[in-house]
């Protein structure tokens, strides 16, 4: 059997040789993905809003509604609030991911995908970075919005953009939690009906909106020590001054832990969806 | 040169031990059509899955252009276009941007991929509609789209898994014919689809599937000659008199008599001979027909004959009675 004779001349070339080549169709697939899922961020009413409108919203209603009542230690509570409202924005919006990838399923085309020549690892990974450049946008948005009600940075410029790493880090450890939620929901539906109630306590048991030391007794255990609080603190800690080493390190410490742990769920979770 | 396709003996089951394929074997010829024809859940997605590489099968090989698509799959990929029931396309993107991101997916340069789109936006009569989002298409449009996609690559096989199904007739028409345009210029097809017409229009080679078995091969033409050369059609007034009649005509046949509400089908060997010993038949039971006639036998009554089943969505004047019903009524006269 001649099998070489009846590859058609361009199928060859499409087909990667040897792991450089691989590695560079791989990042070609991931951008090509990254875009198309950017696209519909930018062309889904819905998911514009919930990354846009929605945090601006937030800042407003503490800022300006619950702000007056709430008294924070040593700051002013609109430089409290900003770096909560960070991290409040990318977790609610790597419900768009959940959601996104649940969709995908249901419609068929990633099964498209699945029979393309293209790297099967770009599916998951363009998802992720797409997440990553939409948080970018919104972390400035918010940066901007905060600026304009009054938020001021307290240290400086390094360690201010060394809290958005932070956050957005922690965020791309979380699109991949979210990846697994979606690629295990039925339908788009179930898969926010699964992401919110996880996120809710997560969100608003944290020290985001209030210090934690006004909450019951029985609530700070969970909100003194979750993740999303230690990712807030160390963020303020950057931005408005304090000690920042161990919670710096223990922020890191839960993204690299997440995506450890929920990286290869939802790349398992993938390679089984059908 | 080996065959564009080749299954053998291909089996999978699913979770909970469903056998989805029990020994499937084929080969399709290059640039012929195959058509898989089947009702739903007879295991025709199941074999385009294992050969689109999508699935992998329990045991059994499976070749596309002489690549085992186990050991080969990255490199079968790159030798197939795929079209699904779904029309697994993006809908917030366009026309356009949908087929730059499966082009680039491809691997294809993007001048190549940019070049072919505009003439496949052309060819599927989609120009007009090329920078409007998916969602402002209509279902037609969509599938033609996602076939355009299945074609960036320029694929010498094609696999269209139900690809009208949920279509109107005259978007079922139009797609027919940019399929049959598509093999003109060579590319071997495999189809599946639950309408008998569609594989009857587009198929040189038929396999009928049911229950994960393929139970009968052949060309259209084949496939009827195998059944007998004339159906004959009987009406009655209700439903017991169609049973009496029923018991009256199995004896004219050695096929297999089907039974829907009240009017019986019988394939036949002879022609006007047989209708006539029918009348008597009928007459020495004291019974009146209301409607006797001779036809040509259509590859719906092929299935019927070889599964004791109507293929579903064949003809909607059948659902009435139901399939369960039907199967029922032939299952009492084998």
């Amino acid at each position: 059997m001649s099998a070489a004779t009846v590859i058609p001349a361009e199928s060859a070339t499409r087909v990667a040789h040897g792991p450089g080549a691989k590695l560079r169709w791989a990042v070609s697939d991931t951008l090509a993905l990254a875009n198309r899922n950017l696209i519909n961020y930018v062309r889904i009413p819905e998911a514009l809003f919930f990354s846009s409108v929605q945090p601006v919203m937030f800042v407003l209603l503490f800022r300006y509604v619950f702000g007056g009542a709430i008294h924070p230690t040593g700051v002013s509570y609109v430089d409290y609030l900003i770096p909560g409202i960070f991290v409040q924005t990318v977790a609610f919006g790597a419900i768009a991911t959940a959601i996104g990838l649940a969709e995908d399923l249901q419609k068929g085309i990633i099964e498209r995908f699945r029979a393309l020549p293209m790297a099967r690892s770009a599916v998951l990974a363009g998802r992720t970075v797409a997440d990553l450049v939409r948080n970018v946008v919104v972390a400035l948005l918010i940066t901007g919005v905060g600026y304009a009600v009054g938020f001021r940075v307290q240290t400086g410029v390094l360690p201010f953009i060394a809290g958005l790493a932070l956050i957005l880090f922690f965020a791309y450890a979380l699109s991949w939690g979210f990846a697994f939620i979606g690629l295990s929901a039925p339908n788009s539906e179930t898969a926010q009906v699964m992401a919110f109630p996880l996120l809710f306590p997560l969100t608003f048991a944290s020290s985001a909106f209030v210090q934690v030391n006004t909450m019951p007794h029985w609530l700070q255990g969970f909100a003194g020590h979750q993740p999303f609080t230690i990712v807030i603190n160390a963020t303020r800690a950057l931005m408005l001054g304090g000690p920042t080493a161990t919670l710096v390190w223990q922020s890191l410490a839960w993204s690299i832990g997440i995506i450890v742990v929920l990286a290869p769920l939802a790349v398992r979770r993938y390679r089984r969806s059908t | 040169m080996p065959a564009a396709i080749e299954a053998h003996d291909l089996v999978k089951s699913f979770k909970g031990g469903v056998k989805a394929l029990d020994g499937v074997s084929f080969v399709v010829e290059e640039g012929t059509v195959f058509g898989l024809l089947g009702p739903n859940g007879a295991g025709k997605t199941t074999v385009v899955r294992i050969l689109t590489t999508i699935l992998r099968a329990d045991s059994g090989t499976a070749t596309v252009l002489g690549h085992d698509v186990a050991r080969e799959p990255e490199l079968v990929r790159s030798l197939f276009g795929l079209a699904g029931q779904y029309a697994a396309v993006d809908e917030n993107l366009t026309g356009r941007e949908n087929l730059r991101m499966i082009g680039r997916l491809n691997h294809l340069p993007s001048a190549v991929t940019a070049e072919r789109s505009v003439e496949l936006l052309e060819d599927f009569q989609l120009t007009d509609a090329a920078d409007r989002t998916l969602k402002t298409y209509s279902g037609g449009m969509r599938r033609r789209l996602d076939l355009a996609a299945a074609l960036v690559a320029r694929p010498s096989v094609l696999f269209l898994d139900e690809p009208t199904t949920g279509l109107d007739p005259q978007s079922r028409i139009g797609l027919w014919g940019v399929i049959e345009g598509l093999v003109e210029r060579g590319t071997t097809v495999l189809l599946t689809t639950q309408y008998l017409e569609e594989a009857d229009r587009l198929a040189s080679h038929l396999a009928v599937v049911d229950h994960g078995h393929l139970i009968s091969q052949g060309s259209p033409s084949e496939l009827k000659a195998e059944l007998g050369a004339t159906v004959l059609e009987v009406g009655l007034p209700d439903v017991v008199t169609a049973e009496r009649a029923a018991k009256a005509l199995a004896r004219l046949s050695g096929k297999r008599l089907h039974i829907a509400g009240n009017s019986v089908e019988l394939p036949v060997d002879g022609g006007p001979q047989i209708a006539m010993e029918a009348l008597r038949a009928l007459d020495q039971e004291g019974i009146e027909p209301t409607r006797f006639a001779l036809r040509e036998p259509s590859l719906d009554d092929v299935f019927l004959s070889l599964t004791g089943r109507r293929a579903e969505g064949s003809d909607p004047s059948d659902a009435a009675a139901g399939p369960e019903a039907s199967a029922a009524a032939t299952g009492s006269h084998r």
